[in-house]
């Protein structure tokens, strides 16, 4: 809540342009859009730091990068940036480090630059903050799922997706993802593709992980999907 | 002063002029002070919350339940074998409820599921902070009579680690701090006392310097020693900060002070010019060993790639001499008796061909500005005082000099250690994670002439360290038995007689693992007897062929002697045998069509086993498990049959999901695996 009070402090010091310490910002070029340029959508566990950074690019209104202009990083309670606050290097671009939260979920991001006219320019960026629970089914994932499920390969672990016939969902898939339902996706994992007339190349895992380890493995799946899983939780009789 | 006095003696007059009046007053004073406590309690902080608690779920759709489930007043967890009381749950008083996963305010959230209940568990266990404290100051924070505030999110792993000694697969973080504290040297100067009493021991086999001028030149050794990194950007040797003087002065001792090494060392007989060899020729031989099973190389983009058991080979052109790695190639327990390289027997011609690839790995820069004149007795003195001080000896294996003990201070409760005891730099927030962290991240801002060394950590690894550091508490040394998770105690299996002597010549165990002792890159083999057939093991240890096409690393050959692999053969297929199946229990051949027809159709439609293995070369695709195209003539038929039925007994942690196959099913695939015996190659020349 702190670091929130002092950004806002400084955005608004920044706005009103009166702050002797912090005029240098001030002094630099102004852009009218903000771009990411990478470190958006990342997955880390919560309480820590992401891998990569997170980068944002000032553009001017001809799209070409903006050098030294100033850019403000802020998030929910509990992210931490470093640097908060910075102007664009010779690229135009500026690069933070983003320390998430302690509560898993996903953590929307805001870069903010200012135009001429000192009117605030925002950048929305999310990245996913795993707790306990969804920790234990990335890692279920990885060992299990992911040779499948996720196309991409890696030097130690070659994707097996080309090979099969009927092609497996991402687990990112939200539009698909999202409209089966815990039970249906408990069944599936459980017995398998054909438990749902899907195809057979699933096999069931029922015999081989427990029930908290598939309760795990929907729980990570429910966070990193993409558009974000609504929970539709409990349904109470109208009165 | 004189009307104060009137005015003085008139309010007594008021208050106490006569005996009713006075009884009145002092009945009075007497209620207010008697109200002081419930009112105290009444303007809590944390009957606040509970109030705010109480409103929030009032517009609930299932507020019934939710107050049916609230209970008013201070709560308690209390485990007196532990001295934790817990009474976070006064104000943290919807942990349990699944409804309130919405609610994003604190103290109201739900806890994440974790393995432990919650409201039998309390939280100061894995949360630290003060549990007996009612508001959010003295619970939370660090006041004056309490040091410990709440941990910070991400260190929480390390209080799992108090209780649970075995890696957990929900902290990875602490799997990895754990790992790193064995692997990276940390234990070789530092001692940490494991619960049981005894020393953490160190996984990383630093190399010993008896004969290091056997091996390389003082010219390296100063750039090495300089910066360790810039040889080789994966190296785990920390850098010392030497000044040049200094590196100068180490490098004159470990040349002064090596020793010839005994033994046969003579270099090889074959010279590369009587048997003009194709330049390509290393390259395959590095290849085909699998040399990039182990170590890894840097690419032109950067990147190292490869394995990470033995050291990268980058730039060994500048750091070897030629005759050193030919005696090494030759066979390396010459030089290191206890090395994971293993003995590849290679032929002199091989050894060449192997030692000019590698020669050629150089960079022309690292060693272009050491000019180092000859050392004086003086150098190599002052050489061997460094040596002492920095506590090379710790790590290395050093002619003259002692392994010293207890060379940095003990680790084994560093994770309550008391602030006061902590000198902390100018600007640091004052807590023990953000100090350990400090220290490991860049040890010297603390003094310029400790000695600590500069690691070159990730700052993930750095946090991971430090979670396996803040495991190390008080509570950890004296948990009750009954509290604790203890992790299997290390295999010291060493297999018997000239089978034994082989395996340990080929270091079978830097990558396989056999009755819990081993590495973990290839597979287990506490039970391989049982699984193979005979002649197909000593066809695979005559020319390994890969079974799994998608991995990049594999078995390299050894060019092993028929009657070293008769011996290793025996041995493994006699003494790796599992008691749970009679290997006899299904014939190897002899099935009737009609099930192998049967096993064929629910090889590829009942079970889809084509998604990952392969047995019909031209349709099937699937490359996650090994190919089966001559699995007959590679299994045994009882081990495929209990395979099948559950492959988790047979191979703990194997990916193959348990099917819950019937008997009848399990019989009908097993006479249809056996039948596939024949190479691609074979059935291309049909």
């Amino acid at each position: 809540m702190r670091t929130r009070a002092i950004l806002i402090a400084l955005l608004g010091l920044m706005l009103c342009g009166c702050s002797h310490k912090r005029t240098a910002l001030l002094v630099g070029n102004y852009g009218t859009t903000l771009v990411e340029s990478s470190g958006g959508k990342q997955i880390g566990a919560v309480g820590t730091t992401l891998s990569q950074p997170v980068v944002v690019q000032v553009n001017d209104d001809q799209g070409t990068a903006v050098v030294g202009a100033p850019v403000v990083f802020s998030g929910p309670a509990g992210v931490s940036f470093d640097p908060v606050i910075g102007t664009t290097d010779s690229s135009g671009q500026l690069s933070t480090s983003v320390m998430l939260g302690g509560m898993a979920g996903r953590y929307q991001l805001t870069a903010s630059t200012l135009t001429k006219a000192q009117k605030r320019v925002d950048l929305k960026l999310e990245e996913i903050a795993l707790g306990y629970q969804q920790q234990v089914g990335f890692q279920l994932d990885e060992k299990y799922c992911a040779r499948c499920h996720n196309p991409e390969s890696s030097p130690e672990r070659v994707s097996n997706y080309d090979n099969l016939e009927v092609k497996p969902h991402a687990f990112t898939e939200g539009d698909t993802l999202n409209k089966i339902s815990d039970a249906d996706l408990t069944s599936i994992i459980s017995h398998g593709g054909p438990a749902l007339n899907k195809s057979a190349l699933m096999p069931p895992y029922g015999y081989t992980l427990n029930k908290t380890e598939i309760q795990a493995l929907i729980g990570y799946i429910r966070l990193i999907s993409d558009p974000p899983y609504q929970s539709s939780g409990i349904v109470y009789v109208q009165k | 002063m004189h009307s104060f006095k009137n005015m003085l003696s008139s309010v007594w007059q008021t208050l106490f002029g006569d005996p009713i009046r006075a009884f009145g007053v002092v009945s009075l004073l007497l209620l207010i002070s008697l109200a002081i406590a419930p009112a105290k309690n009444h303007f809590s902080e944390w009957r606040h919350y509970q109030e705010q608690y109480l409103t929030l779920i009032r517009s609930r759709g299932d507020a019934v339940t939710l107050r049916r489930h609230f209970q008013e007043g201070i709560q308690q967890i209390w485990h007196p074998e532990l001295g934790v009381v817990d009474r976070c749950t006064t104000c943290h008083v919807g942990l349990k409820e699944a409804s309130l996963a919405d609610v994003s305010t604190q103290p109201f959230r739900r806890h994440p599921v974790i393995p432990h209940p919650v409201d039998q568990f309390g939280c100061v266990m894995c949360h630290r902070g003060q549990g007996a404290a009612t508001t959010v100051e003295e619970a939370h924070r660090s006041t004056l009579a309490w040091e410990q505030p709440i941990l910070p999110a991400r260190y929480v792993e390390s209080s799992c680690g108090q209780c649970h000694r075995a890696p957990l697969s929900g902290t990875p973080q602490l799997n990895l701090g754990r790992n790193l504290l064995a692997r990276s040297g940390c234990v070789h100067c530092h001692t940490i006392k494991l619960s049981n009493g005894s020393p953490m021991q160190a996984t990383d086999d630093p190399p010993p310097l008896s004969h290091i001028a056997d091996k390389t030149t003082r010219e390296w050794i100063y750039a090495w020693l300089k910066d360790p990194q810039a040889y080789a950007v994966s190296a785990t040797m920390p850098n010392f900060k030497l000044s040049d003087d200094n590196a100068r002065d180490i490098s004159a001792f470990l040349i002064a002070s090596s020793t010839p090494l005994p033994g046969d060392t003579a270099p090889v007989a074959a010279s590369p010019s009587k048997t003009p060899t194709d330049p390509t020729a290393g390259a395959s031989l590095y290849g085909e060993s699998f040399c990039a099973s182990c170590h890894a190389v840097q690419n032109a983009a950067g990147n190292v790639v490869g394995g990470e058991v033995g050291p990268e080979l980058t730039r060994i052109g500048n750091k070897v001499k030629p005759e050193w790695l030919q005696v090494w190639l030759r066979n390396p327990r010459i030089y290191d008796p206890t090395t994971g390289m293993p003995h590849f027997r290679f032929s002199d011609q091989q050894i060449t061909v192997l030692t000019g690839f590698l020669q050629n790995k150089t960079d022309s820069d690292l060693l272009a500005n050491v000019h180092l004149d000859p050392a004086t007795p003086e150098q190599i003195a002052h050489g061997k005082t460094l040596v002492t001080e920095y506590g090379c000896a710790s790590c290395h294996e050093i002619p003259g000099i002692k392994k010293p003990e207890n060379f940095a201070p003990e680790l084994t409760r560093i994770g309550s250690k008391p602030i006061t005891q902590l000198i902390f730099l100018p600007g640091m927030p004052h807590t023990l994670p953000d100090y350990i962290s400090a220290k490991i991240r860049q040890p010297r801002s603390f003094g310029s002439a400790l000695k600590m060394p500069q690691f070159s950590l990730a700052p993930a690894q750095v946090d991971a360290l430090t979670t396996a550091l803040l495991s190390l508490t008080d509570r950890s040394q004296t948990l009750p038995v009954a509290w604790t998770v203890p992790a299997t105690p290390p295999s010291t299996y060493q297999p018997a007689g000239k089978a034994g002597q082989l395996m340990a010549d080929l270091a079978c165990f830097t990558c396989h693992t056999i009755n819990g002792r081993g590495g973990e890159m290839a597979p287990d083999l506490t039970w391989e007897g049982s699984s193979v057939q005979r002649q197909w093991l000593k066809d695979f240890l005559k020319n390994p062929n890969t079974l799994r096409p998608a991995l990049i690393r594999r078995m390299p050959r050894f060019n092993l002697s028929d009657n070293d692999i008769t011996e290793l053969t025996d041995y493994i297929m006699t003494v790796y045998q599992t008691p749970a199946f009679d290997r006899d229990a299904m014939p190897a051949s002899g099935y009737p069509p009609a099930q192998v027809e049967k096993g064929k159709e629910l090889f590829y439609s009942k079970y889809a086993c084509q998604s990952c293995h392969i047995v019909d070369t031209k349709n099937d695709k699937g490359y996650i498990g090994p190919t089966l195209t001559q699995v007959g003539a590679r299994l045994n038929a009882a081990w495929i049959y209990y395979w099948l039925k559950d492959p988790q007994a047979l191979r703990p942690g194997t990916i193959e999901p348990n099917r819950n196959m019937s008997d009848e099913d399990a019989r009908a695939l097993t006479a249809f695996l056996m039948m596939q015996r024949t190479s691609s190659r074979q059935e291309a020349k049909k």
